[in-house]
């Protein structure tokens, strides 16, 4: 491959302008350079696993995961879905609500961040897998206790960076609000929360994927539907290519909330985003 | 009633810090009057208290020592009459120039009224910014940004107008022509300015009086009027007498620094 050879077979260039080397024209194609990697990855993964002999159960190949698929109705794939989905996003907005309130009494207070901020280090400190059981023998067995550990597993992100955000603000703009004696309630929804929203999106970007960890892995300990309880399940019944098919469609929920999220910024709070982004 | 006559004055004023250090004399007996409509520039070296004074004009910092008032009375809170401009203009990034001019009326009663709106208009028109209603900070000139950082301040029409080295984060020319539009808006519509900054031939281009400040904790050390009639243009400074003046106030400020 002379990938440097490529840009000779180019019409000739106009003077002066200045030619792109034909890495920097892939580097800026949006999508080409990961597309094709990916790709790459596919390749190689295929034609390793058949050249090798791999048996399935350790590694089947892209083509055998995909017949994985055809063995379960995509109407049941779908109630797979929508119960992860449901719970990851119950759990979400729930991390959100709860958040918010904490981050706006941290930000504001120094006595409630000195007295709070050990606490949730703590909770986040306790491996969320080992209480999950706890929690599941606790609440019982529906959505509740599921929503409960994908809120807990994502919450803290969204504090820190709620907390950071709401810190962030010029103190100008704070002595500007006291001097013009606003509540403490414009304050923060005129001049801090707007402030906090690029800090904000980060910290929703890893909470979304967090959430979706957070339902699998209360799928994992109890539940009957819901791609975790499905990998599971496929994995205990030897069925190794379906259980992949089922990692790859939670691979791709995970990225369509995490782009989701994206572009929920880039439509609505494009002032939000880095300059070169926009 | 001759009280009355100054809209600031400053009686043994005193501003000490706690710091986890130790407590921080900031500003000690400072004694400053300044007349209605005057424009007073206030020299002095870096943490000085200049900024400090700004505060306890605001209101928004009560002293530890002596008396503020404005216009006679006692400084408790925060006054209407009282705008602000700070070094760097800090302006809300996702709001546009209106409505970063807006942005008191908004702050103060939660929502604008076809009055406010009007109200922005005009002064937008005043600062130079027609046209420019509709764009986000992010698209605007440093010199721009500060046009809408001072209309902001013009917005509810204050008695007094605070500036905290308002063009020093600005280049050499923008900040000149700055300076001349401030006196033309200071001329067409009278205030009393105090105008914090650290270069001597902004200050006496500008003001009427210089004030120059001593080291932490500050105290006023000299003032004086500035020996220059109106109205001034790029060449009011090149008289010898002027240039003795700046010579002097350099000496002042040096000799402070080293201290
Ligand atoms: N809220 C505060 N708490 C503790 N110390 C403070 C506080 N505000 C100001 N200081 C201290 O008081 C001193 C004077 O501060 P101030 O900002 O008024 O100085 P300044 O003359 O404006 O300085 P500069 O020229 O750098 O702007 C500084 O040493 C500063 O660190
Ligand atoms: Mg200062």
């Amino acid at each position: 491959m002379s990938a440097d050879a490529q840009p000779a077979t180019k019409p000739a260039p106009a003077p002066n302008a200045p030619t792109l080397s034909f890495t920097e024209r892939l580097i800026r194609t949006p999508g080409a350079l990961p597309g094709l990697t990916f790709l790459a990855v596919l390749l190689i993964w295929e034609f390793g696993t058949r050249v090798f002999h791999v048996p399935t159960y350790v590694l089947p190949a892209p083509s055998r995961i995909a017949t994985g698929f055809d063995a379960v109705d995509p109407s049941r794939w779908l109630q797979h879905v929508w119960a992860t989905l449901r719970v990851a996003l119950l759990g979400f907005g729930v991390a959100i609500l709860i958040s918010l309130p904490i981050a706006i009494g941290l930000a504001k207070s120094r006595f409630l961040s000195r007295a709070l901020y050990p606490l949730l280090v703590v909770i986040q400190s306790v491996p969320v897998v080992a209480v999950a059981p706890i929690i599941i023998v606790v609440l019982g067995t529906d959505d509740a206790p599921r929503v409960v550990i994908t809120f807990m597993i994502s919450f803290f992100p969204l504090v820190v960076s709620m907390t950071t955000g709401l810190m962030a603000t010029p103190p100008e703009l704070i002595e500007l609000s006291r001097s013009l004696r606003a509540p403490q309630s414009r304050e923060i929804s005129q001049i801090r929360l707007p402030y906090a929203t690029p800090y904000i999106f980060s910290g929703l970007k890893i909470s979304i994927t967090l959430s979706v960890i957070g339902a699998v892995v209360a799928e994992f300990v109890a539940a009957e539907k819901g791609l975790g309880y499905f990998i599971q399940f496929s994995t205990s019944m030897f069925k190794l290519p379906q259980a992949w098919a089922g990692l790859v469609l939670l691979v791709a929920l995970s990225l369509a909330l995490f782009q989701s999220v994206g572009l929920i910024q880039r439509l609505f709070f494009p002032w939000s985003l880095p300059k070169e982004r926009r | 009633m001759a009280l009355a006559q100054n809209a600031i004055r400053f009686e043994g004023v005193g501003q000490t810090f706690l710091t986890d250090t130790g407590p921080l004399a900031a500003l000690s007996e400072v004694d400053l009057a300044i007349g209605q409509h005057e424009f007073v520039a206030v020299l002095g070296p870096s943490g000085c208290g200049k900024s400090t004074l700004l505060r306890l004009t605001s209101g928004l910092l009560a002293p530890t020592a002596g008396k503020v008032s404005v216009f006679g009375v006692p400084v408790t809170q925060p006054r209407d009459d009282v705008g602000i401009v700070f070094q760097q203009a800090t302006l809300l990034p996702w709001a546009n120039v209106t409505d970063n001019v807006l942005f008191p009326a908004r702050h103060m009663r939660g929502t604008v009224g076809p009055q406010d709106r009007a109200r922005a208009a005009e002064i937008i028109e005043t600062v130079g910014l027609e046209g420019s209603e509709n764009r986000l900070p992010g698209e605007l000139s440093g010199g721009m940004q500060q046009r809408v950082g001072i209309a902001r301040a013009l917005f509810l029409n204050p008695d007094i107008l605070l500036m905290d080295e308002p063009f020093s984060a600005l280049d050499a020319l923008t900040r000149d022509a700055m300076g001349f539009e401030l006196l033309n808006l200071w001329q067409a519509s009278p205030k009393t300015v105090l105008f914090i900054t650290h270069s001597i031939p902004e200050a006496v281009l500008l003001a009427d009086r210089v004030v120059v400040m001593s080291a932490r904790p500050g105290r006023v050390l000299e003032d004086h009027k500035v020996p220059l009639g109106r109205p001034r243009d790029e060449d009011s400074l090149r008289s010898p007498q002027m240039q003795d003046f700046m010579a002097h106030l350099r000496q002042l400020l040096i000799r402070k620094e080293a201290a």
